[in-house]
């Protein structure tokens, strides 16, 4: 890393390569791939250094969807940055919505009452669900399948999609979650459709792993590439599926159990290996168990009241004092923080992007392999520039 | 896990001379923070990772925070003597608190599944000594994070690898996630200004040209 760092900051650059003594051997080729490569899923920027197609030197560049999140949410009330959340990662905005709600129920001292705790479980497996197939779909296009896998997961998230935007009203943009519950009930109906659903999904995902799993290109294209070590995981604060594939058993359902994750029956899938198959398959098997506890909550799903009477909307200021929330969404630790000074609004308003953090090690897995399997583990990291950039 | 005043004793016994305060937090459900002063903090920060008992492998969150010159009302009671008589008195004083900006740690432990220790680090002040000691080198998580830090708020992190703009881009000058940073005037012509508009057109269009352009309504 530091022989390249005096390398001047240009791009498309052809700069010559030395041996030990300083004698030329040869050129090497500064690339910059993207930001509107279609492989890298939004406007994201890679500065790549190449010795023929090997990669001897990698910086993401980012921030092209920056619009300072955190100073707006200083600049509103709590519950008006409830909508901003949903734009973080616009995979799941499910998930960043209780993440934010639950920090400001820790802040504020209110209960969830039991039917809207599950309701939330329902949503977050749901959005687990469908951002695992999303991303298996566009990370195996990354490696050349174009289009049909992608559409037969496209097919699937559609199905969750359509269950979002009937009790929420959107399909991606879901603002469902308030202070102390949810906005709105869910029908009998509803209930019944998503058990439909879940019940057929598991179908899906053995099509899915016929096709997918045991393929030939597919192993050899993930089998030992881009192998994150265990001990860089924990000390670059990776988080998510990237974690646990490189063996750490760390979920925060188990080790916070935040909500009511207590009462759910599942295991949580471990890697071996830290390379991309590992990665694949743990999303693979995280879906699989997310499958194990829907069917629960939607089996035990009580009736009552969705949102604690204490809560309010208007007027709502919290006392002094500052929290720190997190949950384990799709793509890792959400976490948010935040300070109150006792006014309507967040004296500071911080977000933990899972996405933005799990990009540090980019540059150590990729070094030493080829350009294209650049692509292939910046699919398997699965960032969304919503969310990198904030 | 142990309590902080536990963890505080441990360290203050293995790094010495170390000024240490425990920060109160008047939310119950959040944690207290332990304030490190920045010359030790790198020294503290080692001690915890690598401390057999609490092993804080994991820093999840770095934050900054801009705190700026601010007044400080407290109210003390006062004896004074009134016409011979001795009464109590409310009497408002006006501190000067001094501003600083500050970054704030979210240590876990990954092996013990343990945590939040929350460390805070203080700058000596908002303009020349915004000096702190970069942690990247015991959490390599800490690396970007420190790097958004010191893109929006101005600190700067000594033995940071790589210390550049990250969000912004890198020929910005002001720092934005500041409290007093002012947005750059980019006022766009509209016909019928109002509101916030109408006073972003009066600052972009100087007075000198009389009222009928003053209002803003013609550049």
């Amino acid at each position: 890393m530091n022989a390249f760092a005096a390398l001047p900051p240009k791009n498309y650059e052809v700069v010559p390569k030395t041996d030990e003594s300083g004698a030329p051997i040869g050129e090497l080729l500064e690339i910059s791939m993207g930001p509107h490569h279609p492989s890298t899923h939004g406007v994201f920027r890679m500065d790549v250094v190449l010795d023929g197609e090997t990669v001897v030197k990698l910086k993401p560049v980012f921030g092209y969807l920056h619009r300072n999140h955190e100073k707006i949410g200083e600049n509103i009330s709590y519950l008006a940055s409830m909508p901003y959340t949903d734009r973080l990662d616009y995979l799941c905005s499910m998930t960043n919505n209780w993440a934010y709600a639950l920090t400001v129920e820790k802040l504020a001292g209110l209960a969830v009452p039991e039917r809207a705790e599950y309701i939330r479980v329902i949503m977050a497996e749901l959005t687990r669900l469908q951002n695992h197939t999303c991303l298996i779909g566009f990370f195996v296009q990354d490696m050349g399948a174009l289009g049909t896998p992608m559409m037969y997961a496209f097919r699937e998230r559609e199905k969750i999609l359509d269950l979002f935007e009937s009790v929420s009203g959107a399909r991606m943009m879901c603002n469902y979650m308030r202070f102390g519950g949810v906005r709105v009930d869910v029908s009998d109906e509803w209930l019944a459709q998503t058990k439909k659903i879940v019940g057929d999904y598991g179908r899906f995902l053995d099509e899915f792993g016929t096709f997918l799993t045991e393929n030939e290109i597919l192993l050899g294209r993930t089998q030992f590439v881009g192998v994150l070590p265990r001990e860089l995981a924990i000390s670059a604060s990776v988080t998510g599926p990237m974690l646990r594939a490189a063996g750490v058993n760390y979920d925060l359902r188990k080790v916070d159990q935040y909500g009511i994750y207590r009462r759910f029956d599942f295991k949580v899938p471990v890697g071996e290996h830290g390379d991309i198959y590992d990665r694949y398959m743990v999303r693979v098997l995280e879906m699989r168990e997310s499958i194990k506890i829907l069917e629960q909550a939607l089996r035990d799903i009580p009736a009552g009241p969705i949102m604690d009477p204490k809560s309010k909307l208007r007027g709502f200021r919290p006392k002094a004092g500052e929290v720190y929330g997190r949950i384990e969404g799709p793509k890792g630790e959400l976490g948010f923080y935040l300070i109150s000074d006792g006014s309507p609004n967040p004296y500071r308003y911080r977000v933990r992007p899972p996405s933005f953090i799990n990009l540090t090690i980019l540059e150590d897995m990729c070094l030493g392999h080829k350009i294209s399997d650049a692509v292939v583990i910046l699919g398997s990291v699965d960032i969304v520039l919503g969310e990198v950039d904030r | 896990m142990e309590t902080l005043e536990q963890i505080k004793a441990r360290i203050e016994k293995s790094v010495p001379l170390t000024q240490l305060d425990i920060l109160p937090n008047e939310c119950p459900a959040g944690e207290r923070s332990l304030l490190v002063e920045a010359g030790r903090a790198f020294e503290v920060a080692k001690f915890l990772r690598d401390d057999a008992q609490l092993k804080l492998d994991y820093c999840s969150n770095v934050t900054g925070i801009d705190w700026p010159e601010t007044v400080v009302k407290t109210k003390v009671k006062k004896k004074v003597l009134v016409e011979g008589v001795e009464k109590e008195v409310e009497e408002t004083i006006e501190t000067l608190r001094s501003g600083h900006l500050e970054v704030v740690y979210h240590l876990y432990s990954m092996a013990f599944k343990h945590g939040p220790v929350v460390l805070r680090l203080r700058t000596g002040n908002r303009a020349d000594q915004t000096h702190l000691p970069s942690l990247t080198p015991l959490w390599r998580g800490a690396e970007f994070q420190e790097r958004e830090i010191f893109d929006l708020y101005g600190v700067i992190f000594d033995g940071h690898p790589d210390l550049r703009r990250i969000l912004m881009w890198d020929e910005f000058k002001d720092f934005p996630m500041r409290k007093d940073y002012v947005a750059p005037d980019d006022f766009e012509y509209e016909p019928t200004p109002h509101d916030e508009v109408l006073d972003a057109a009066k600052k972009h269009y100087p007075v000198e040209a009389g009222p009928e352009v003053n209002a803003g309504v013609k550049p």
